[in-house]
């Protein structure tokens, strides 16, 4: 089988636009948590998300264009660009044989949430003429399929909370077995909007206060938004035209718990963890990071955590776990992708992020969860990234240095 | 005799218990009757819309939350206590 590299990263999340600020945020320890901004934004009770900042889509793109991009269009087409730059390519260099599969829980949300605020709050009788192909979810893979010539395979995966990592996955399948050369992936989610959140806020898991993944005190998941972009290819094709591999993709799992609708499962989450080490040929000695699920609720952090335990065993206490949610809060669709960052992060500069608001340890929370502070100087040769998302579909990714 | 707030909050968790009203006693807890996290979050919906209250409650740490879900009796006693004010806004919820 096929050997599949990263050549390219890109992102726009709530700490920074680009994967060096990114990074330096990650290492930096900051948290991009603060009060929510936008209309009706008084009337929720849960005030505070992962928001991004100070990006004006209209200085980015032509405005013949942006008519057709809903903000998690917008986001994806910015951290596509900066990949792609990074991994040399102008455009796909073979295009039937180059695709793009990309993460999201809600589509273009916003552009949908508009709408009926158009034709429900404000009594209009008519909506934006392009509101349909602004919402749909695969709005964001054709528009960068439209922009780079990607004429391969191209589709929007939804698994809620793990699509990144199932899009990340599938993609590597593919090209793995031969079904493509390259692709990109990754995922998008812009959710920050009133009905967005106030659908969350009925679940009655959000905190109203921060995001303290595994901490005893935490009281719940903080919403952001966000993209994070990936070129992979072959490692033959990436050496042959002279591309340099950031990472190598090296196994991939996913599940389902076929339980509860909302509720994690310890056996389920270590069995997909289990078969990502066993698709990568990867030993559990070798793995020296886990990005985390770590969504700041009570039962997520409980039952990750027990089933790292079932995982590892003994050595479950020696392997760094961290939750980033606590600093970009929680990209819902896009967030596997922006957390694998923090993977490459690890792979290449040897820091390890931190989970912020990290204050009791919680007795069933009991591994070594890299708090508050960054690790620098660990040389860590493999990690995974886990993903255990609502409607018990799980997907976990294990990547290696190269 | 019981109050209509009373009928009103035990209609609304037998309803979600898919049981009869008469059916349910004030010491019985959410787990006898079978409702779990997503039951009880209906549940205190049905409440909020019905009385037009917010419920402080947040299923992350129920223990934290200023109204009690420990047994029927005990939903509808703090049902009671917020309509009458004593409770918190849920902005805190």
């Amino acid at each position: 089988m096929r050997r599949v590299v990263i050549t390219g990263a890109g992102t726009i999340n709530a700490l920074a636009e680009g994967v060096a600020a990114t990074h330096r945020a990650m290492a930096e320890g900051r948290c991009g948590i603060g009060p929510l901004n936008f209309p009706d934004a008084d009337r929720l009770n849960i005030r505070i998300g992962a928001q991004i900042r100070g990006f004006a889509p209209q200085d980015r793109f032509d405005l013949s264009k942006l008519a057709l991009y809903d903000a998690f269009t917008q986001y994806a087409l910015v951290s596509a660009d900066e990949a792609m730059a990074q991994a040399g390519l102008e455009a796909a260099p073979d295009p039937a044989r180059w695709g793009v599969i990309l993460g999201t829980a809600g589509g273009g949300h916003t552009t949908a949430n508009d709408a009926y605020r158009a034709v429900y709050a404000d009594g209009k009788n008519r909506v934006h003429p392009f509101t349909v192909p602004k919402l749909m979810a695969n709005a964001a893979p054709a528009h960068l399929s439209i922009r780079y010539g990607l004429q391969g395979p191209g589709f929007s995966v939804t698994t809620a909370c793990a699509s990144s990592n199932h899009a990340i996955g599938l993609a590597f399948q593919m090209v793995r077995a031969g079904l493509a050369d390259g692709m990109l992936t990754g995922g998008s989610e812009a959710m920050l909007n009133f009905g967005g959140l106030k659908a969350w806020e009925g679940l009655r898991v959000m905190s109203p206060d921060g995001c303290r993944p595994f901490s005893a005190d935490r009281n719940g998941m903080v919403q952001g938004e966000g993209a994070g972009v990936f070129v992979i290819e072959t490692l033959e094709g990436a050496l042959a035209r002279g591309a340099a591999p950031l990472a190598e993709i090296a196994g991939f799992a996913m599940n389902s718990d076929a339980g509860d609708i909302v509720m994690p499962d310890r056996d389920s989450a270590a069995r997909a963890i289990v078969g990502a080490l066993a698709d990568a040929e990867m030993a559990p000695e070798e793995v020296g990071y886990i990005n985390a699920h770590g969504t700041g609720t009570a039962a997520n952090d409980r039952i990750e955590t027990a089933a790292i335990r079932q995982v590892f065993g003994a050595r479950a206490e020696a392997v760094p776990v961290s939750a980033t949610k606590s600093m970009h809060g929680h990209c819902i669709g896009g967030t596997g992708a922006v957390e694998l960052l923090a993977c490459l992060m690890a792979l290449r500069e040897g820091v390890l992020a931190p989970t912020l608001g990290y204050g009791t340890p919680d007795p069933e929370c009991d591994l070594d969860y890299v708090p508050n502070t960054a690790r620098r100087g660990v040389s860590v040769g493999a990690v995974l990234s886990n993903a255990f998302a609502f409607g018990g579909s799980n997907a976990v990714l294990a990547l290696r240095a190269i | 005799m019981r109050s209509d707030v009373q009928n009103q909050v035990l209609s609304i968790i037998a309803r979600e218990a898919l049981r009869a009203p008469e059916d349910l006693r004030n010491e019985m807890t959410l787990d006898e009757l079978g409702l779990d996290s997503l039951g009880l979050v209906e549940v205190i919906f049905a409440i909020e819309e019905t009385f037009d209250v917010s419920v402080p409650f947040n299923a992350n740490d129920p223990a934290a939350a200023q109204f009690d879900i420990s047994s029927v009796g005990a939903i509808i006693a703090a049902v009671e206590k917020l309509i009458s004010g004593d409770t918190p806004s849920a902005a805190v919820a």
